[in-house]
């Protein structure tokens, strides 16, 4: 009989930091938001190809997204369906709101708990923040062994996954036991493009807060068949302590942002004297552009 | 007790750099706090290094020694640190945002429920008057990171948890030896009595250096060379800029063409486009096949010898010269002025 597994992946949305033009800030020097669409985490992305993979090898095995943060995060779980993944759980609670890493990892790990799966694979870190924390502190919660910096997910055997990591220097493969978190790296494979059949299958694919602000949309079809309900979890929902979620559960505080601003500018020109070249490297620091 | 730890990531035998940029850096945090500069190192017949953290400032090394200990490893390491933070109580702990670091820094502070900020760019000493209760803190480490993709800079700080915890990238911080090593001492930490068989679950099968493959999209900071730069050899200096402001080098098609640079890296319409923070084009004139791809960077800097080159219009600075002078003069100026 064949190994069938139930794999957790974590995703999330992110602002898309990484496209910003010139219009993404605005005059006064703040984050122009409106210019920043809400993608699917990119290294989210590649953790959803690995655990894909898997089901491909395994098959009969149930990939499942798990993300946090408002309604609008459902986007992840569709997306999700629509690259072939089984389903999702929205976790989403006022009570969740102004948590760091931390807080983060503990909400998971209860909503991982109720889950029970045995692989859980999440992107190495996401792009709005990337801290690459929340891999390793679900890890630590769920008292599990973590694998970061995965490239390939390689096979499973004596009731072991066969990984290898990419660090610095180098790359290594571990076999781990299962179960597991794993953090993917960007170096691993992009993730399958959407199935056709899967996109109109689950495009309807709604929480019930969604069908509620969705009442008076008349193009959308009313109450949601069950299989195209998307659970949405709060806090109730995966219990634990209270004071572990949101800003009670954060240790870190934001004490001051400070935006970086972008002049609007128009070519200035430089000779390649050192003095030039010197007030350019050190304004280019202050600035934080570079170092 | 609540002084300063610093763990010591070490590579083949050597301390890595990072971890010196640490302690010199927490030599300065420690005479603000009055407090006492501790390093951690772990690893297999790792003792002999203790000497050159003395010289870095370190008056107490933590050693723990095992021969399973040769290579990193979540478990056991983790076990270690968080076992040793219990018992010292440090109000500040450091470490390198390695692959290393940013593993075992998270497990760290979540099992122990304190704060932890990755790569901090700058680290301060500064009070904190909570707006709500008015309750007033002194001596708290600031830890200073862009976030948002580079577009703000945010300062983080822990004022109820200890230790406060911070992961710092290698080359952002100075790195100074002391004239005279400090009389430290080492404390041995008995191996024996944290570390478990359990520990050892997940076992390394395979190591060996393979390079990492090109990845111009994802660098916040490109240098790309055209045909303008002459030579593959000429190309080098575009490395060595890349590798001091952590960035990558792209090519146009015509140095890619002329055997310059790899087609991986080539940018442009047939190429790659790139958006990133900040661009540096080198001996490229600025056709429009180029510019499609690289010109939404949020800052563009031209380095050409030809005035009329037609890159220098899209340039926010355009610096008209030759290469060979200009390059390794932004090196050693950002050498320099960085911290």
């Amino acid at each position: 009989m064949s190994k069938k597994f139930k794999i957790v992946v974590l995703a999330k949305q992110v602002p898309d930091t990484r496209n910003v033009g010139k219009n993404a800030m605005k005059e006064d020097g703040t984050v122009n938001r409106a210019a920043l669409p809400a993608i699917f985490n990119p290294e989210d992305m590649n953790a959803l190809e690995q655990a894909l993979r898997l089901k491909d090898r395994f098959p009969g095995s149930e990939v499942l997204l798990l993300t946090m943060g408002p309604g609008r995060a459902a986007e992840v779980i569709r997306e999700g369906y629509y690259r072939g993944a089984d389903g999702g759980v929205l976790l989403t609670d006022r009570k969740f709101a102004g948590a760091d890493t931390l807080a983060t990892s503990y909400a998971l790990s209860m909503a991982i708990k109720k889950i029970s799966p045995d692989i859980i694979i999440a992107g190495r870190q996401a792009i709005d923040g990337d801290t690459a924390q929340v891999g390793p502190q679900v890890a630590e919660k769920l008292k599990l062994p973590q694998v970061t910096y995965a490239e390939d997910i390689q096979g499973f055997e004596n009731g072991k996954l066969t990984i290898k990591r990419r660090l610095e220097r180098g790359v290594e493969t571990v076999q781990c036991p299962i179960p597991a978190v794993i953090t993917v790296h960007a170096t691993a494979p992009d993730c399958r493009p959407r199935n056709a059949k899967q996109l109109m299958r689950f495009k309807h694919a709604r929480t019930i807060s969604e069908e509620q602000d969705n009442e008076h949309n008349s193009y959308l079809p009313l109450n949601t068949k069950e299989s195209l309900r998307i659970p949405e979890w709060s806090v109730s929902d995966v219990g634990g302590d209270e004071i572990n979620y949101g800003l009670s559960g954060s240790p870190t505080k934001v004490k001051k942002i400070e935006n970086i601003v972008f002049q609007a500018k128009e070519s200035k020109k430089l000779t390649s004297a050192y003095e030039d070249i010197n007030s350019l490297i050190c304004e280019l620091i202050s600035s934080h552009t570079i170092g | 007790m609540n002084n300063i730890i610093i763990y010591i990531e070490t590579e083949g035998g050597r301390i890595a750099d990072v971890s010196l940029e640490l302690l010199t850096k927490g030599r300065s945090l420690a005479n603000q706090l009055s407090c006492k500069l501790e390093a951690l190192l772990i690893g297999n017949n790792v003792e002999s290094l203790s000497e050159e953290l003395f010289l870095y400032g370190a008056e107490k090394v933590h050693l723990a020694q095992d021969k399973r200990l040769e290579f990193y490893q979540t478990l056991p390491y983790s076990a270690i640190t968080i076992e040793l933070f219990k018992q010292e109580k440090p109000q500040i702990a450091l470490f390198g945002a390695t692959s290393v670091g940013r593993d075992l820094a998270p497990r760290v502070s979540s099992s122990l429920m304190s704060g932890l900020t990755a790569d901090c760019t700058s680290l301060e000493i500064g009070g904190h008057k909570e707006a709500k209760s008015g309750k007033e803190y002194n001596n708290l480490l600031y830890q200073i990171r862009p976030a948002f993709g580079g577009n703000i800079i945010a300062t983080i700080i822990n004022p109820d948890h200890r230790p406060q915890m911070a992961t710092v990238r290698e080359g952002v911080m100075k790195k100074e030896p002391l004239e005279k090593a400090v009389k430290g001492k080492i404390s041995s930490i008995d191996v024996s009595k944290i570390v478990t068989d359990s520990d050892f679950i997940v076992q390394i099968i395979e190591r060996h250096i393979e390079d990492r493959k090109v990845d111009i999209k994802g660098s916040p900071v490109i240098i790309a060379g055209g045909f303008g730069v002459g030579s593959k050899e000429n190309f080098k200096l575009l490395y060595d800029l890349a590798s001091v402001l952590g960035g990558e080098v792209g090519a146009s098609r015509a140095a890619v063409d002329a055997g310059f640079a790899e087609p991986a890296r080539q940018i442009g319409q047939t190429g790659v486009t790139v958006r990133p923070k900040l661009y540096i084009a080198v001996g490229i004139s600025g056709q429009i096949q180029h510019t499609a791809g690289m010109d939404q960077s949020a800052m563009i800097i031209s380095i050409n010898n030809d005035p009329a080159a037609p890159i220098h219009q899209i340039a926010d600075y355009a610096i008209i010269g030759d290469l060979n002078e200009i390059i390794p003069r932004m090196i050693k100026s950002y050498k320099q002025n960085s911290k």
